[in-house]
């Protein structure tokens, strides 16, 4: 039984490590081949992430217990972090001008800052002119703790 | 399962050439954020790779350092990017 099940998870990582290590292939070649920004972002947030994901389980179906649950908890990071990172660098590219509105089939985001409600609405976390502003370089508030 | 773990390291070592050419190429910082990005995710996964294959398990908290850093060191340069108009 034992043997039998190591010789069958030592096939399943090898089949995941092969085709995650092709996807991450395959996502280099999207960065590298697509035209734009938002091109290459699809790249490196689909074919990428699947390959890293891929190649996690294949190893994580070949250590013991603990460790397999990190490597399956470090899966689940990815899943949660890739759609965030891709999403702040997507809107840096729009807000920036590297986005060329004519290969925008839609653009809902222009409609969005052209409308007259545009300062409450366009960008909930600018924090436009800081906070900190105002020259008090002491920052001490006297340390009443209590 | 070694010969595994060598033509998947050599998957990868490929696509970080790959990735290299568009680090160097990128006409924008954010192609070259986007970039070093992607190299981290390539890192990962070969360390995956070698804690598959050979049994590295000591590796995997190097694994959850790079995945934290990845994702912060991106963010955080995309945020530099749309404050600072010399970097775009």
């Amino acid at each position: 039984m034992r043997p039998a099940l190591d010789a069958a998870l030592e096939v399943v990582s090898a089949v995941l490590l092969l085709t995650g290590a092709a996807f991450c292939l395959l996502g280099a070649v999207g960065l590298v081949r697509f035209p734009d920004i938002p091109t290459r972002l699809h790249a490196s947030s689909k074919a990428q992430t699947l390959g890293v994901l891929l190649t996690l389980v294949g190893a994580a179906v070949r250590v013991s217990f603990p460790y397999a649950g990190l490597l399956l908890l470090i899966a689940l990071f990815q899943l949660f972090t890739v759609p965030v990172a891709g999403q702040v660098i997507g809107r840096v590219a729009y807000r920036t001008g590297a986005v060329d509105p004519n290969t925008l089939t839609i653009d809902e985001l222009a409609d969005r800052l052209a409308s007259p409600d545009a300062e409450a609405s366009a960008d909930p976390d600018d924090t436009g002119t800081g906070t900190d502003e105002g020259g008090d370089a002491g920052g001490v508030d006297g340390g009443r703790a209590g | 399962m070694s010969a595994v773990g060598v033509v998947a390291l050599a998957l990868l070592s490929a696509a970080a050439l790959l990735v290299l050419v568009r680090l160097v190429r990128g006409p924008r910082v954010l192609d070259r954020i986007v970039a070093v990005e992607v190299l981290v995710t390539l890192v990962l996964a070969g360390i995956c790779v070698a804690i598959a294959v050979w049994r590295y398990t000591m590796f995997v908290p190097v694994l959850i350092v790079l995945a934290l850093l990845g994702f912060i060191g991106a963010m955080t340069a995309a945020r530099l990017v749309e404050e600072r108009e010399d970097l775009r």
